[in-house]
Parts: structure tokens; C-alpha cells; sequence
């Protein structure tokens, strides 16, 4: 195999990689504040690409602004539209089940995300089909010999990285992050000492969102299509990443994201037959890796949560 | 014991068998009507009445008593729905497509009684159970093309299939507990569905033909008329449907009242007090998480042979969860919830054609609804009487 087509590949791992991280860290967030799995968290996703999309469309691509200023604001508007989403399905279906058996919420959450996808199909004007993406980012090539890599790409992966990097900044260096650690660790003694607890948990759930929201953008713009039902896999992979890495910690969640993106690059490029079996080796990796490791790679410090 | 706040006249409380006979008459009835209704609005107005009536058995003494009395006489109870059931297949004898549905609720309500042995018993998590449920059709497409196997066989080997290849994730949901389980599930469910579609072998997307079941010389799908009267070629399928649900109940009920379902209990509700008294965790879960997997590959099986077809559509994650929800909302452990809650979502989308296009955002908001305001579902569990049963003697 030559070293172009190698590079692309790798190339393509990495930014799989990423967005499966953003989304995994999502999980790992809610999971850390209040111990659910929000399963809508692959819908919310779909929810901020076509959000983004929505207010791109009602700006209009050609209308003369700059393209940069076109993007924020689909940006805007897709981070929005996604952290509303989370909060609302925080409080009205993950907060008052949160001592509810863990597999109601994992039902109650996944029907919510199906509402959220069927109000995108239903809503959206021939929803139920594919949408194409406008080209926003600046457009051309590098060249390394036989290497091509288009530059929106570059920056679409850089802002991923860079993005994941703000959110583990903020989680273990910010007083937000020291309150939603300790709303993680122990929810009585943290509201004892005057931390709002209902205003952490929803502001976790937006910051979670935001990220899933930004994952469907960088979806969006990579591939210049979305879909109603983009979320279903990607929410069970990020789900995936996050529990593989171990649920509740973010550097796992993030290391999730790659193993499991690098999972199917190998497959793609190992497998004498179809690329098509990607998924199968990859989620057949993750299934080792549960009964190898049954708590995840990096498990929770407080082993007996019972 | 009964209650002493009952407002029955003397003669019904004498007859308590009488009670049970209307009462069970009244929700065959009423389903005989959800059945055939045509027009929306009866189905909304038999809707409508279900939940008045879930309202009145739960809020009033009549209620309470009615439900305590069914219990009672559970055995009976059991018999004269079996009847009932059959009596409606008797009343459709001609009527394929509603046929279809009761047989498709039959063999889906068997399919979770399996589901239910694993998660409200044993408290195993099981988000592939739409996977297992297509390992059995594609068993029986497998075996019923390729083999001259008698087709009570090919239903075993369809279990025995399913429960082998649950086996191999078996390890992994042992090790672990709560969303690690759930997620060892949920991408073996989504590792075979992809198979499934990649698989040329398999059929790919387009799937594979499952020859209609041929029990004891009777070839299902030829089954026209008995003397003058002409039939459905679903009869059969329904009444198979319905035999092998009640099969799956007698066994499921039978293990619950025996000690196993003690052990399973004990080993869900607290590990550490039921490895304290010598029980083993991974013995009982492995147990029920087995035999789960071999009633839902035999119902798959069976749901396959009367499909006459088999493709991965079935098997993704969406389905599985449809079939836990008819657990969840049918109420964890209630083996009638589970046929309770099996119609309501697997017959109401299709009689709400009108609303085709927004029934899944519909189904998904009632389910929502049922777990915020109803969390242990339409019909909850009851508690077992041990000290009853104990100090009639019996073994439990």
C-alpha cells in the first residue's frame, strides 16, 4: 500500500476519532453528574447539524456576506439548538427518573430522541431525505506527494481537537468544573456547600449537547450531507467510546472515541473483503474489551458503585 | 383473603370463578372489537375505555377486589383466557390480515416472556433481544430450506441457535453490571445486524425465504377449509401463536413459583446478600439469560416460518427496543402486562392508519409518558405470598 492512500486513511481515523470523542465525552459529562445514560444524545446531535443548516439556508449562502460570518452564525444557532435540546430533555425526562431503574431512563431518553428525530423528518420540508451541506470552509488542497488533504478538512479537524481539549480544560480547571466534579462525586455534600445542584446538572447537560451539536456541524461540512436519522449509530458508538473508555472520565471517553475509529480504519484497510464489515469488527472489538476490562480502560476511581 | 370493604352482591362472591369468567369475556370482547374496528374513532373510544379501566381497577375498592379475586384463582383465570383466545381465532377464522396481527402479538408477547425471565428476574439487561429474534427466523430459513429436519426440530434448533450465539456474549455480560451490560447488548445486537446485511451468504439486505411450517404432515400454508367452512391458512400460525405463548408461560410461571425464581429474585435484588447465602450470580444469570434467549429464537423461528421470509430490517436496535418496551410498560415481571402492553403497541399503530405518518412520534411520547407517570408500567408485578404458600405446606 502506498504512503498517500495510508495517510488518508490515517487522516480519516483521526477525524472519526474525534467526533466519536466529542460526542463520548457528552455521555461521560451526564453520566458524571447523575450516573443516567441520555441515549437522545445522538438526535440531539442531528438536531444541531439541522439547526445549523436552518439558519444557514435562512441567511443564505449566496447572499454576499462573508462565508466566516455564515458559519458562526450556523454555528450559533447549531450549538443553541442542541444545548436547548438537552437541557429540555434534562429537565423534564432525565431529572425526575434519576432514581427511576437505569433501564427506564435508557428507554424514556431513547424515546425522546426519537421524538427529536421525528420532529426533524416531519418538520423539516422532505425531511425524511438526505440534505446537502453547503461548503462554508475555505476550499483547496495540500499536497503532500501523493497525500491530498483538503484544508476545510484541516480546520474541521483542528477545531474538533481543539474543542475537546477547551472541554477537559474546563472540567478540571474552572470553579464550573470543580461544581460539576463535585455534583459527580457527592451530590448532598456538594448542595450542602452552596452549589446549585438542578443549575449544574442542566448546565452539564448544555455543555454536553453543545458539544454533540458541534459534532453534527463538523459532520455536516465533512461530508456535505445530512440525514434525519444520522444520530442512531453515532449516539450508540459515542455510547460505545465512553463505556469502553470508562463511563464518568474524560480522557477515557476520549480515548474510547479513537480506539473505536481506529478499530474501523484497521478493519478497512485489513479486511481482504468489503469495508462493509467495519462496524462488525469494531463493535466485536468493543465487546472484548468489556470482558476484558468490565469497568471500562480508565475505571472509576470508587470501584463498588452498585 | 378476601377484602372486607368489597361491595360484590352475595351470589358473585360466592362464585368468584363466575367474576372471572366476565371478566376475562369482557377484555376478549374488547379486543375482539379493537380487532376488527375499522374507523378510528372506535379505536380511540376502546383506548379511551382501556385507561378508564386501568383507572378503576387501581382506584376503587370493586377494583381492587376484582384484581384480588383474579389472583386467586390464577389457574383458572389462565384457562378460560386460553379459551378465550382461541375462541377469537375461531371468530376471524376468515380474516387473514387480522389473523396476522393476533399471531405477530402471540409470537412477539413469547418472545419477551424470554425477555422478561432475563431482565425482571434475573435482572439481566438485554438490548438485542430484536437480533436473537431474527437468529431464530434465519435458523429456521437455514434448516427448513436445507435439511428435511421435522420442523419441531427446526424450532429447537432455532432456541438452541439463539442460545448458543448469546453464549458468546454471555462472558462479557457477566462481567459486568448496569450500562457496561446494556452496552455488551447493544453492539452485539448491532454486530449481528450488520452481518446480517453485509452477509451474501446470509442473503444480505434482501434476506432469505423461510419455508411455512409443516408440523406432523400439515402443511401450514396450505391449509384452506375444514369441510364446509372456509379458513384463514393463519389459523394454524394463530393458533401455534397462541399455544407456544402459553407454552412459554406455563414454563415461565413455573420457574418463577419454584425456587429457581426464588434464587433469581434474590441474585436481582441484592447480589451480595444472594452470594452471601451460597447462591452463584453467574450460575442464575447465565441460567436466565439462556433460556431467555432460547424462547425468543423459538418465537423468532416460528415468526419467520409464518413470514414465509426473513430480512435484517427486524433486527436493529429500534426493534429490540420495542420489545422492551412491551416489557417495561406491561410491567416488569406481569406476564399478562406483557400481552396487555404487546397489543397496545403492536396493534394500535396499525389501526391508527390516519395518523400513519406522526404514529412513531406518537408511540414514542406515550411510552415516554407511561415511564415519567407510570414508571412500573401498565400492570405492575405483584408481590409473591411466600408466607402464604409456606404455611400452606407446599413448596413454593
Amino acid at each position: 500500500m502506498d504512503f498517500g492512500l495510508l495517510a488518508q486513511h490515517i487522516f480519516n481515523g483521526l477525524m472519526l476519532g474525534v467526533i466519536y470523542a466529542m460526542i463520548a465525552v457528552g455521555f461521560s459529562l451526564f453520566f458524571g453528574v447523575l450516573d443516567v445514560i441520555k441515549f437522545s444524545h445522538g438526535d440531539v446531535l442531528a438536531t444541531g447539524a439541522f439547526a445549523s443548516l436552518g439558519a444557514v439556508t435562512l441567511v443564505g449562502v449566496n447572499s454576499g456576506l462573508p462565508a466566516i460570518v455564515i458559519l458562526l452564525v450556523g454555528l450559533l444557532a447549531g450549538l443553541a439548538a442542541g444545548a436547548i435540546a438537552g437541557v429540555i430533555v434534562g429537565r423534564t425526562l432525565v431529572l425526575p427518573l434519576r432514581h427511576a431503574p437505569a433501564v427506564n431512563v435508557l428507554l424514556a431518553t431513547l424515546m425522546a430522541g426519537t421524538v427529536l428525530r421525528e420532529i426533524i423528518r416531519l418538520g423539516v420540508p422532505n425531511g425524511g431525505n438526505p440534505k446537502p451541506f453547503p461548503a462554508l470552509l475555505p476550499a483547496g488542497n495540500i499536497q503532500f506527494g501523493s497525500f491530498s488533504i483538503g484544508i476545510d478538512s484541516v480546520i474541521i479537524l483542528a477545531c474538533g481537537l481543539a474543542l475537546v481539549g477547551i472541554t477537559h480544560f474546563v472540567v478540571t480547571h474552572t470553579r464550573l468544573g470543580l461544581a460539576i466534579r463535585a455534583v459527580a462525586q457527592e451530590p448532598d455534600v456538594a448542595q450542602l456547600s452552596g452549589i446549585d445542584f438542578q443549575r449544574v446538572v442542566l448546565g452539564t447537560f448544555a455543555i454536553g449537547s453543545a458539544l454533540a451539536a458541534f459534532a453534527g456541524l463538523m459532520l455536516g461540512l465533512y461530508y456535505r450531507e445530512i440525514n434525519f436519522n444520522m444520530g442512531v449509530l453515532l449516539g450508540v458508538i459515542g455510547f460505545a467510546a465512553a463505556v469502553v473508555g470508562g463511563l464518568g472520565n474524560l480522557l477515557g471517553a476520549i480515548l474510547g472515541g479513537f480506539l473505536f475509529a481506529g478499530a474501523q480504519t484497521l478493519a478497512t484497510i485489513a479486511l481482504p473483503f468489503s469495508s462493509a464489515y467495519k462496524d462488525v469488527v469494531a463493535f466485536a472489538v468493543v465487546i472484548v474489551l468489556i470482558g476484558l476490562f468490565p469497568t471500562g480502560l480508565i475505571p472509576e476511581k470508587s470501584s463498588e458503585r452498585v | 383473603m378476601p377484602s372486607t370493604e368489597t361491595a360484590w352482591p352475595p351470589l358473585v362472591r360466592r362464585f368468584p370463578r363466575l367474576v372471572i369468567v366476565g371478566v376475562v369475556g369482557l377484555v376478549f370482547a374488547a379486543l375482539a372489537f379493537l380487532l376488527h374496528a375499522e374507523n378510528q374513532i372506535s379505536v380511540v373510544a376502546v383506548l379511551v375505555s382501556f385507561v378508564a379501566l386501568i383507572g378503576v381497577v387501581d382506584g376503587t375498592a370493586i377494583g381492587r377486589d376484582l384484581t384480588a379475586t383474579c389472583r386467586r384463582h390464577a389457574g383458572f383465570g389462565n384457562g378460560v383466557a386460553l379459551i378465550g383466545a382461541l375462541a377469537l381465532v375461531v371468530l376471524f377464522r376468515d380474516d387473514h390480515y387480522t389473523l396476522l396481527m393476533m399471531t405477530t402479538v402471540a409470537l412477539y408477547a413469547a418472545a419477551c416472556i424470554g425477555l422478561n425471565l432475563q431482565l425482571a428476574f434475573a435482572g439481566v439487561v438485554n438490548f438485542a433481544g430484536a437480533a436473537f429474534f431474527a437468529i431464530g427466523s434465519y435458523t429456521a430459513a437455514i434448516l427448513g430450506n436445507h435439511t428435511a429436519l421435522p420442523h419441531l426440530l427446526v424450532l429447537a434448533g432455532c432456541g438452541i441457535v439463539a442460545g448458543v450465539l448469546g453464549l458468546c456474549v454471555l462472558l462479557p455480560v457477566l462481567r459486568t453490571r448496569g450500562h457496561y451490560a446494556a452496552l455488551v447488548t447493544i453492539a452485539f445486537g448491532l454486530l449481528i445486524r450488520t452481518f446480517l446485511e453485509v452477509n451474501d451468504l446470509l442473503g444480505g439486505p434482501q434476506g432469505l425465504k423461510v419455508p411455512g411450517l409443516d408440523l406432523f404432515g400439515l402443511q401450514f400454508n396450505n391449509v384452506r377449509e375444514i369441510g364446509p367452512i372456509d379458513l384463514s391458512f393463519y389459523v394454524p400460525y394463530a393458533v401455534f401463536g397462541i399455544l407456544l405463548f402459553a407454552g412459554a408461560f406455563v414454563l415461565v410461571r413455573l420457574i418463577e413459583n419454584s425456587w429457581i425464581g426464588i434464587s433469581l429474585d434474590a441474585v436481582r435484588a441484592d447480589e451480595v446478600a444472594a452470594s452471601v447465602f451460597g447462591l452463584s450470580i453467574a450460575y442464575w444469570k447465565a441460567f436466565a439469560f439462556l433460556v431467555g434467549n432460547m424462547l425468543i429464537g423459538v418465537a423468532g423461528g416460528a415468526y419467520g416460518m409464518m413470514n414465509g421470509f426473513i430480512n435484517p430490517n427486524g433486527a436493529g436496535l429500534g426493534d429490540s427496543l420495542i420489545l422492551l418496551s412491551i416489557i417495561v410498560l406491561g410491567g416488569l415481571g406481569n406476564l399478562w402486562g406483557t400481552i396487555g402492553a404487546a397489543v397496545v403497541i403492536l396493534v394500535l399503530p396499525e389501526k391508527l392508519q390516519a395518523i400513519q405518518e406522526y404514529r412513531l412520534l406518537i408511540f414514542a411520547i406515550l411510552v415516554m409518558l407511561i415511564l415519567r407517570f407510570r414508571p412500573s408500567g401498565i400492570m405492575p408485578r405483584s408481590l409473591r405470598m411466600l408466607s402464604r404458600v409456606l404455611s400452606r405446606g407446599e413448596r413454593a
